[in-house]
């Protein structure tokens, strides 16, 4: 709960409710984040899990799963996002109504997990749809998913009614549908490009993270820096994308916790 | 329940159908290393079927020996050695340890005549071994890629196609 004035949480303590509009309405929305049904692979199980008794989702108004993306809030994607389900996935997202929440659930949606390097899984949702909410895991457990809710309702605290794309004065910077990607002879692309070319990845998504859902530049941050993943050490010199360059410290230092080495 | 070793499924093909089997010479799976201990050559019991026989030798195993269940074709590709080998892998409706049929294709023209007008079940088993493989069965109704997308180029399954990832980048160098 952010800026919230203390003497107002004291009197609430007492039965006086005071309140803004801003907070009420965000208290409203926060309570109801009704996720869509729709899992992937192996974390909707987690994610079923999540929703019923033992984890009860329903203690945060978030237990109505619906079939239909018009009713729902929240997407979480929660599984193996493949090369052939990613253009449905982006479609499902335009067709939900803003407000519109993702959560990135497990590595495959986050970054691709262990299939990144294959032929035919997607290497983060990220790439092609914004998301607010990261939860890593393999899969996660439920009570890491609640937590990912339960930082979505914090961002959505912080957000000022007068400031969202949503509401108000027509002035501020509208989403236009989120571009489905074809498919091309070597993956998925937009506009004739690919979407995840190897070796081309930025660390960031291209969708910056929607601050608190209130804009989407579309921009990668800083472009300018050439970005591998593997090895984001400044200190470290390197030899090529992904080698070092010397002998890492621990072998100069003979520091292996090994007392024999052979060289066979 | 019916049980039946490589063996005796050999001995029985031999019998039905002398021209169908095809002796095939062991097989290296890599190139020998240049010192150290040598890796064994693969070569499994089972009878090797000529892909020209193939159709009359799977319904051999279906309507005599009664194998009437085609669980699986799986593929190999041997690199090295240049072929591909197709495993068709029955079982019998009673129960009992399956019984295999392999075909060996060479990798440059991979083509073996299709089970499916004969055994529904093998439709999607071939199209799958088209999809990720690029073995093209000769007959087959249907014959398009089923996981991977329509204007996907090349077969991801083969043992040639370009590694991809962050992880191989520079490791050539």
């Amino acid at each position: 709960m952010a800026e919230i004035d203390p003497t107002q949480l004291e009197l609430e303590r007492q039965g006086v409710l005071l309140t803004t509009v801003n907070r009420f309405y965000n208290w409203g929305r926060r309570s109801s984040i009704w996720p869509m049904a729709f899992g992937l692979a192996c974390c909707a199980i987690e994610m079923m899990a999540f929703g019923l008794s033992r984890y009860d989702v329903a203690r945060f108004g978030a237990e109505l799963f619906r079939a239909s993306p018009r009713q729902a809030d929240l997407m979480i994607v929660a599984g193996t996002v493949t090369k052939k389900m990613a253009p449905q996935v982006v479609r499902l997202y335009n067709q939900m109504a803003e407000p519109r929440y993702v959560i990135s659930m497990g590595a495959c949606a986050t970054s691709g997990g262990p299939f990144r390097d294959g032929y035919n899984v997607l290497r983060g949702i990220d790439l092609l749809i914004p998301v607010d909410v990261y939860v890593p895991g393999c899969p996660p457990r439920p009570e890491a998913l609640l937590h990912a809710l339960m930082t979505l309702q914090e961002q959505i605290d912080r957000q000022k009614l007068g400031r969202v794309r949503w509401y108000g004065s027509s002035d501020k910077p509208q989403t236009s549908d989120f571009p489905v990607p074809t498919f091309g002879a070597k993956g998925l692309e937009i506009d004739g490009k690919l979407v995840d070319p190897v070796g081309g990845l930025p660390l960031l998504s291209p969708y910056t993270s929607p601050s608190h859902g209130e804009h989407r530049s579309g921009q990668i941050e800083h472009p300018e820096i050439v970005r591998q993943f593997p090895i984001m050490d400044p200190e470290v010199e390197l030899e090529n994308a992904l080698k070092a360059r010397g002998v890492a410290p621990e072998i100069a230092a003979d520091d292996l916790k090994r007392s024999v080495v052979n060289d066979a | 329940m019916p049980e039946m070793s490589p063996a005796e499924l050999r001995a029985r093909l031999a019998a039905a159908l002398p021209d169908a089997l095809v002796d095939v010479a062991p097989l290296a799976m890599t190139p020998p290393p240049a010192h150290g201990p040598q890796p064994g050559m693969f070569h499994p019991p089972d009878p090797f079927v000529h892909p020209d026989h193939l159709v009359a030798a799977a319904l051999f195993v279906r309507d005599t020996l009664g194998y009437a269940l085609l669980s699986d074709i799986a593929v190999v590709d041997y690199l090295y050695a240049g072929c591909f080998e197709l495993v068709y892998r029955f079982y019998h409706p009673s129960g009992g340890p399956g019984i295999v049929l392999r075909v060996r294709v060479p990798r440059d023209a991979p083509q073996v005549p299709s089970l499916t007008p004969h055994w529904p079940a093998a439709n999607f088993h071939e199209r799958e071994a088209f999809d990720l493989f690029g073995v093209e069965f000769v007959g087959h109704p249907y014959l398009r890629r089923i996981y991977m997308w329509d204007e996907f180029e090349g077969f991801p399954m083969r043992k040639d196609f370009p590694r991809q990832g962050d992880k191989y980048l520079g490791g050539d160098e």
